[in-house]
Formats: structure tokens, C-alpha cells, sequence
């Protein structure tokens, strides 16, 4: 009895003093929480409130009507087609390319300089690559011209600022991209699963039907995944590229930024701008999912 | 016991080339070595062409001579010319913030994921989730949401290009945060903390002597990542109205494209050598598969 | 652990058990020459280990024979017939890996049934061998669970029962056990034996741990520089090495000096019986074994075998006690614990050496 008014907190309120014990050891913490929550939570708020906003403040979901109109939808197709086209493409190129180089050494110069090349290409590009195009099949780039002097024909190359064009271009950083992120899958099988499918009689062809294939598998779906959602976020190539006019969702945010009020709906940017993290949000949601499974196979 | 018909090899005294038997496994070898050049060899020709255009198309003049006439503003970077000028503001905008981008990066990860791994590690998976969240949120969405923000920190602060450091940390937090994972996983922080602070060591003495010290590959790697994205970053600058070295570019390359091809040339050539150089000090996962 | 043998296992044991021949396997690796000249034959049904450092080559002769590895220069005979050219997955060898050799998007069940698909067994026919496999490794239980599932000695139980399935002529193992805990690997080695026994298979296991070749082995081939340097049975090899690095390399040894007279060699004031292989004169080491030391308490201090103790050790069904002799050297006995027991550090004792017959060489300065 006396021990319990004799002893302060400690067991008395242990609850207390335990919970004060913990906020304590958040403390530290707070300057990344907070600095994240500053420049990154509170802009995502923004977009997904403003898009239910109307002029006044209020709720409303009429700036959603924005989603029906010709351009956002011709916008909105352009982009789904040209990230599937890209994924695609860049995934089955690239897919060979890790492919070649997992089979070398992981030290060797050869190794080094691709993959460096590719982070280069495949994040940090954008702006700079529009240029390589335009230098390389613009209407007076190098190839145009090599192609003029071989063949004597003269491409119309508008189609550069097309959608073929469009495809081209976001394969070139589609590639890398897919060799930075499926070559870990790769280095993740092991010499012992061939092996083992060879002494248990199987061929090379089996090998891959049965073995690396399956096993690969989620690793490389979700690879492709990530290959869309690079591709349909993407926007300074496309910016850079084409500068008349708006054919892709994220070019499309530009327009609405720069002439924010238009007739009935206000925070159009903010609408597209929730279409776009919504749609990648699903597809990085699949991606994380298969990455699960591949990182506990391969992992 | 039945015995293999045929002579037995005297080895030493044949020719081994007599006794060797068939190479199945070189030959497979040699088979994907020469798979993996050709391949190797075409997605380089691809990768390459475009660069070596960038190179031709700076220097070519619509006559058909060639000469280093677009090279000028690049090479004479302190002179009066327009694109001088406008290269030179985005060039140094574009240094200082990969500074302070970084500095602010390692000031704000370093202790929180020691502390975090030490003291708190429940926050590990939405820290985790967290830095995971700028790839799903595309720059050009965060732009929209930044906006206002931005105009908030113009009037408090000022409108120079310096400020977008604080959404360069956020698109360089995937890169970097799984670098630095990578290299705490790699020591035993929880250990090492203990053992410094059992021989009397203060918070700032583990996080500076004996972490630091220790994830010195990994903080490389993860400063190498943040340099080059943020000298390639040309959205959230150009959308909230900044200049750094990429809007340089673009607005360069507005009046005279060529010059824009020659500094495309430069600054992807030197984000290449970085990475390169990166590649020696990256922790890989890699295992070792010998035996 | 089933007690009767399964009808797979007798199945199993009248369809197996070829001979295997290494003809002057030679293999180098730049520099390194991985095998230099290794022969080995094993009888229809024998389990030979292959005991060594790492890089003496033991590993690689077993890939030779599995076809992983192409010889420089040999042949590979396999009931009589030569497979030197002859591709892996042609060569109906099972193989248990080391580690991580489980297929990781399949459960244990399909791992097991893997061999048998390829050989074009029905599905029904494939469950079911499948599932007496696991039942001969005692893993029925676990059929449907998935490698990361699996702890290490259940992945490795599930590999040998794979590597059976297909009834191979050749059964290989690769360090099986080196990845596992010291608990696990002694209780699995023995039911690798068990089962090994059972189904009669020719078998082929490499292995770096001394104890764990002498366990299992019917002969153990003690591998030096891509060569066998002893191979003979387990007793044979550990009471009667030929060579120095054998009888260092099996045990644990004493090197004493000595010197020989007639065939026997002085030590400590004993006379020791030597082994073929010793030198016949002149001053010698002789390898003498913890267990063929006795350490007696008292003695006169200026007797051969005047020594301190330095430290004794209990090691539950035994003692080692590590005496210091007046020029230094430091000599391990091996006895029963109750005399150990009764030492004391720094006591004073004689040290004395039993007739075992031992292994003497040219002593190294």
C-alpha cells in the first residue's frame, strides 16, 4: 500500500509511460514524415480534392464531365495504346538484351557499360532523347539523309510527331528500361535448376517450357507492367517533341495548366491528373503483386 | 567386373587432342557467348545510332559542309550569345541543385532509416511504401498538386529554380532509398549502434563514424542515382515555370536545334560516364552460384 | 521411418546397382588443375565418398561423371559402356545438389514427379511415385508445400527423393549436407545411408567433413590435388593411412618426434609399431592419435613423458586433456572422462604413448 504512493509512474501508469516511451522514439522520424507529407501527400490531396472542386470550393462532380470530351478520350486512347505498344516492344527486346547479358560475367566491362548506358536512357532521358530523334529521322536528321543518298526516297517524316513516331521513340527508353528492371530476375535463377532439370533428363526446350519459363514468368508480366506505367506517366519526350499540340494525357495536363479556366469546368488538370494516377495506381498494383510472387522465387 | 573395350588413355604420352573427348559444354558455352554478342552488337548499333546522330546532326550545315559552328555557345560558355546565357543559367541551376538535392536526400534518409531500423522498426514497411509512392504518382500529376504549393514558397521564399529541391529529394526518394536499404541491410546496424553506444559513444558519433563509414558504397550509389535524375528532370522545371539544365536545353533548342543536339550529346555521354563509374561502388544482390 | 521396404525400393534394387569406372580423368582450369590423373571404380551397389579439401578436385570429378563438366582428357565408363561424350540429360544420373536445386514455383510433390513427366509417365501413375518417394524420405506430410516452405534438411529429403524417382543407375551427391545445421546433417546422413542401402543404387558423394565420410562410406577416397590419394574403407583409411595428408586430414594426429629402428620408432620411451609408408631409419614424426595418448598423473619429471596439464575439455562421452611436454609441444589425449575428470591444470603428469600401430614421416622444421 505504501509502495504505491511512495512510487511514482512506473508501474502505476505503465500504460502511460510506455506510450510516452514510444512517441519518444517517433520523434526522430518526423522530419522525413513531415517532409514527405509536405511534398508529396498533401500535392496528391490537392489533385484528388481539386478535381471534385468546383469554382467556389465546393463539391461537385461535373469537372468530371471533362473525362467525355473528344480530345481527352482520342488523349486518353493514344496513351493506353502507345504505353501497351511501348510495354510490348520494349519488353521482348529488352527481355533478350538482360537475357544476353545475364549470361556474362557480372563484373565484366560489357556488363558494366550497358546497364550504365541503360539507367541513362531508361529514367534521366527524356528532353535529350526528343533531340536524338529529331537528329536521327527529323526531317533532316541522319538517317533521313542516309536513306535520301541509298535509296533516293525522301520519307515524309512527319510521322516522327505521329503516333508511329510516338511508338518508336518510347521504345527507346522502353528497352533499357525493361533490362534494369528484369535483369535482377534473371540473375536470380540458378545454375542448380538447370543443372537439375539436366540430370533429370530434361532438354534445354524443356528447360524453358517447364523451368526458367514458369519461373520467369510473374517476374516478367510484372516487368511489363511496369513498362506501361512508365510509358503512360511519361511526358518529357513528348512535351519536347510535340509542342502544337496535346495527344497524350500528360501533355494534355500541360494545356489545362496553362489555360486553367475554361467555360464550365475549372481544375481540369487536376481531373486528368486523377485519371492518370488512378489508372497507374491499378497498374503498379499488379506489378507489386507479381513482384511478390517473382522476389520469392528468384528472390 | 566387365571392363569398357578399347585401349585406356596413357596420359602424358598421347597427344591430348587424340584423347579429347567431345566439349558439350564449351561448345554450349561458346554458343551463348556468341548469342550474347550478336544481340549485344544490334541493341548497341540501336542505342547508338541516334547518339552518333546527335553528333552529325550538330555539325552539319544544310550545304552538306560540316563544321563545329552550333558547337560555339556550348564551347564558349561565357559568352554573350543567347544560348550561352540561357545554357549557362541552367547549367549552374542545375549544379546547385543537385547539391542540395542530394545533401537534403542524405540529410533526411540517413538518420531516419538508422533510427527507424534501430528503434522503430515497424515504420520500416510504410517507409518502404512511401518511397515506393512517387514512382505510382507520375511527376506530372505531383506538378498539378505542387502547384499551389509552389506559389506559396514563390512569395515566402523566392521564385528561384533552388526550391525545386524539395520535389527533386521526393523523385529521387525510389532511387535512393532503395540504395540505402540495400547497404544497411548489408551491415548490422542494430550491433554496431549497440556496441558504439556501450563504448560511450553519442547519437551523432554512430550516425557520422560508424554508420556513414560503413554504407559508403551504398550512399555513392544512391548520390550517383539522384545526380543523374536530377540533371535529366525536365518536367516538374518546365511545368512550374524553373529553368534548369534541361529547360536550357528545350528553350536552346527552340531557336537553334542543332546546339541542342550537341548538348543533349554532352550531358548524355557525361550521365553515362557517372553511371559507369557508379557500377564499381553499387552493393550488388547478385549470389554467387559456384557449387 | 518405415521399418519394411517399400515395393518401389526392392523394385528398385534388382533394376540398379552398375558399375562406374573414372578412367585418368584430367581437367584444368587455366592455371588450376582441378583433376590430375583421377581414377575411381565403384562396385554394382557401393556408396564411395569422396573426401577432401576444398579445390582437390572432388567436386569436379563428380560433374565429370554427371556430364556437367567436359574432361580434358579420360573417360567416364558406366556398366561397361563409355559415356565420356555423352550429353547430361542422356546419361540417367540422379544428382542432389548442395543447396537451392529445388524447382521454387512447384511444390515437392511436382518436384519429386518432374523426372517422371519427362520420362512420360501418366499424371495418375506420376502422383502416385511421386508420393512413395516422399513416403521413402519421410515426407509425406509435406507433399504439397513449396521449397520456401520446406526447412534445409526437408528441401535436401525432397532432392533425394527426386533424384530416385527416376530410378537411376547412378545416384550423385554433392556436399548434400554442408549447407545444413550440425543436428540435421548428422540424423539425415544416416537416413541417406538407410535408404541408399535399401534401393542398392551405385553412389557417388563428395564431401569436405571427415566424420561424415567415415559415417556413411562403404570405401572413402581421400582427394588431394585432383588425385585420390588413399581410397579404402572407412577403418582402413582412419587406422591405416598410406600417406601423411591422409592421416592428418581423417582425425585428428599428435606429430612426436621419434626414430626408427627395425620398423618400430622410440616415442616418449615407447615403442610404436609403424605403418608401411614410414621411413625405415633415422629420426622421424610420428602421427599418433588423441586416443592412442594416455596421460598419467605423477611420474618423475625427468622421464620422457614428464608433462603439465595445459587444459582438459569434456566432451560428454569423452575427455581430451592438452598436455604441455618439457620442450614445449603441446600433445592431445583423448580418454574416458573420469580420469580426465581427476586432472587439474598445471598438474604435473606422464604422458605416455600406446602400441598403436602409426604413420611416421621426415619431420618438417
Amino acid at each position: 500500500m505504501t509502495a504505491e504512493l511512495v512510487a511514482p509512474a512506473p508501474t502505476g501508469s505503465g500504460g502511460g509511460r510506455l506510450s510516452r516511451r514510444n512517441l519518444a522514439a517517433l520523434l526522430p522520424t518526423l522530419p522525413f514524415f513531415v517532409f514527405v507529407a509536405v511534398f508529396l501527400l498533401l500535392p496528391t490531396i490537392i489533385v484528388v480534392v481539386g478535381a471534385f472542386q468546383d469554382r467556389y470550393g465546393g463539391f461537385t462532380v461535373h469537372n468530371l464531365t471533362i473525362l467525355t470530351t473528344g480530345s481527352v478520350r482520342s488523349a486518353a486512347w493514344w496513351s493506353l495504346s502507345l504505353s501497351a505498344l511501348s510495354a510490348i516492344s520494349g519488353g521482348v527486346i529488352g527481355g533478350l538484351l538482360a537475357y544476353a547479358l545475364a549470361t556474362a560475367k557480372i563484373s565484366g566491362g560489357l556488363r558494366r557499360v550497358v546497364v550504365a548506358a541503360c539507367s541513362v536512357l531508361a529514367q534521366f532521358g527524356g528532353v535529350m532523347l526528343a533531340f536524338a530523334f529529331i537528329a536521327t529521322i527529323g526531317r533532316t536528321g541522319m538517317v533521313t539523309a542516309l536513306i535520301r543518298s541509298w535509296f533516293g526516297t525522301t520519307i515524309d517524316t512527319t510521322w516522327l510527331y505521329d503516333f508511329k513516331g510516338l511508338v518508336l521513340v518510347y521504345s527507346y527508353f522502353q528497352i533499357p528500361l525493361m533490362v534494369i528492371v528484369f535483369l535482377p530476375a534473371l540473375d536470380g535463377i540458378r545454375e542448380q535448376w538447370r543443372e537439375a532439370t539436366e540430370t533429370l533428363g530434361g532438354t534445354t526446350w524443356v528447360y524453358w517450357r517447364r523451368v526458367a519459363g514458369p519461373i520467369l514468368a510473374p517476374a516478367f508480366i510484372s516487368s511489363l507492367l511496369l513498362l506501361f506505367a512508365n510509358a503512360f506517366s511519361a511526358y518529357a519526350t513528348a512535351a519536347a517533341l510535340i509542342s502544337q499540340s496535346n495527344p497524350l494525357l500528360a501533355t494534355q495536363i500541360r494545356g489545362a495548366l496553362t489555360n486553367e479556366v475554361t467555360a464550365d469546368t475549372t481544375n481540369t488538370a487536376h481531373v486528368l491528373a486523377l485519371l492518370m494516377v488512378i489508372i497507374v495506381s491499378l497498374v503498379m498494383t499488379g506489378y507489386a503483386v507479381l513482384q511478390r510472387r517473382a522476389s520469392r522465387w528468384l528472390g | 567386373m566387365t571392363r569398357a573395350t578399347g585401349p585406356l588413355p596413357d596420359a602424358g604420352r598421347r597427344p591430348r587432342d587424340e584423347m579429347r573427348p567431345p566439349q558439350l559444354r564449351r561448345r554450349r558455352r561458346r554458343k551463348q557467348a556468341i548469342f550474347r554478342w550478336i544481340v549485344v552488337a544490334l541493341v548497341m548499333l540501336f542505342f547508338a545510332i541516334p547518339m552518333v546522330a546527335l553528333l552529325d546532326f550538330s555539325t552539319r550545315l544544310r550545304n552538306g559542309t560540316r563544321n563545329w559552328v552550333s558547337w560555339q555557345p556550348i564551347v564558349h560558355l561565357g559568352s554573350d550569345d543567347p544560348a550561352s546565357v540561357e545554357i549557362r543559367a541552367g547549367l549552374v541551376n542545375s549544379l546547385w541543385l543537385v547539391l542540395v538535392t542530394v545533401l537534403i536526400m542524405l540529410v533526411l534518409l540517413v538518420p531516419t532509416m538508422t533510427w527507424v531500423r534501430l528503434r522503430v522498426p515497424a515504420l520500416r514497411r510504410p517507409m518502404e511504401f512511401i518511397s515506393l509512392l512517387p514512382l505510382t504518382i507520375p511527376a506530372v500529376v505531383l506538378v498539378v498538386g505542387l502547384a499551389p504549393i509552389y506559389r506559396i514558397i514563390s512569395n515566402a521564399l523566392s521564385i528561384s529554380s533552388i526550391w525545386l529541391c524539395f520535389v527533386y529529394v521526393i523523385l529521387v526518394l525510389p532511387f535512393a532509398y532503395r540504395a540505402l536499404d540495400a547497404g544497411l541491410d548489408g551491415i548490422d546496424v542494430k550491433t554496431l549502434s549497440e556496441a558504439a553506444r556501450s563504448l560511450g559513444s553519442s547519437w551523432t558519433t554512430v550516425l557520422w563514424r560508424i554508420v556513414l563509414p560503413n554504407i559508403r558504397s551504398a550512399v555513392l550509389s544512391a548520390c550517383f542515382i539522384s545526380m543523374a535524375l536530377v540533371f535529366g528532370e525536365f518536367t516538374v522545371a518546365s511545368l512550374l515555370g524553373r529553368k534548369n539544365l534541361q529547360t536550357a536545353i528545350f528553350i536552346v533548342g527552340q531557336g537553334d536545334a542543332k546546339t541542342a543536339a550537341a548538348l543533349a550529346l554532352i550531358v548524355l555521354a557525361f550521365a553515362v560516364v557517372l553511371l559507369f563509374v557508379l557500377s564499381f561502388f553499387a552493393t550488388g544482390r547478385r549470389r554467387q552460384n559456384q557449387g | 521411418m518405415t521399418e519394411e521396404s517399400s515395393p518401389t525400393a526392392s523394385q528398385h534394387r534388382s533394376a540398379c546397382g552398375v558399375t562406374v569406372s573414372l578412367r585418368d580423368l584430367h581437367r584444368s582450369f587455366g592455371d588450376v588443375h582441378a583433376l590430375a590423373g583421377m581414377n575411381l571404380d565403384l562396385t554394382p551397389g557401393e556408396l564411395v565418398v569422396l573426401l577432401g579439401p576444398s579445390g582437390c578436385g572432388k567436386t569436379t570429378a563428380l560433374r565429370v561423371l554427371a556430364g556437367l563438366e567436359d574432361a580434358d582428357t579420360g573417360a567416364v565408363v558406366v556398366g561397361g559402356k563409355d559415356i565420356t561424350g555423352v550429353p547430361t540429360n542422356k546419361r540417367d544420373m540422379g544428382m542432389v545438389f548442395q543447396a537451392y536445386s529445388l524447382f521454387p514455383h512447384m511444390t515437392a510433390r511436382e518436384n519429386v514427379a518432374f523426372g517422371l513427366r519427362l520420362r512420360g509417365k501418366g499424371s495418375g501413375e506420376r502422383t502416385r511415385l511421386a508420393g512413395e518417394y516422399l513416403e521413402l524420405v519421410g515426407l509425406s506430410a509435406q507433399a504439397d508445400r513449396y521449397a520456401h516452405q520446406l526447412s534445409g534438411g526437408q528441401q535436401q529429403r525432397v532432392a533425394l527423393a527426386r533424384a530416385l524417382a527416376i530410378q537411376p543407375t547412378v545416384l550423385l551427391l554433392d556436399e548434400p549436407l554442408s549447407a545444413l545445421d550440425a543436428k540435421v546433417r548428422v540424423q539425415l546422413r544416416d537416413e541417406i545411408r538407410r535408404i541408399q542401402l535399401e534401393v542398392g543404387t551405385t553412389t557417388l558423394f563428395v564431401t569436405h567433413d571427415q566424420e561424415e565420410a567415415l559415417a556413411v562410406a562403404d570405401r572413402v577416397g581421400v582427394m588431394r590435388a585432383g588425385r585420390i590419394e588413399q581410397i579404402d574403407e572407412p577403418e582402413t583409411i582412419y587406422s591405416r593411412p598410406k600417406t601423411a595428408f591422409v592421416a592428418q586430414f581423417v582425425g585428428l594426429t599428435n606429430p612426436l618426434p621419434g626414430m626408427v629402428e627395425n620398423g618400430r620408432a622410440t616415442v616418449l620411451g615407447e615403442s610404436v609399431p609403424l605403418l608401411p609408408g614410414s621411413p625405415a631409419n633415422g629420426a622421424v614424426s610420428v602421427l599418433v592419435r588423441p586416443e592412442a595418448v594416455t596421460v598419467r598423473p605423477g611420474g618423475a619429471p625427468s622421464a620422457a613423458g614428464a608433462a603439465t596439464v595445459a587444459a582438459t575439455s569434456f566432451l560428454g562421452s569423452h575427455g581430451r586433456v592438452q598436455a604441455r611436454l618439457a620442450d614445449g609441444t603441446l600433445v592431445l589425449a583423448q580418454m574416458p572422462t573420469g580420469p580426465v575428470a581427476e586432472l587439474a591444470v598445471g598438474d604435473s603428469v606422464t604422458v605416455q604413448v600406446l602400441p598403436v600401430a602409426a604413420l611416421a614421416t621426415r619431420p618438417t622444421d
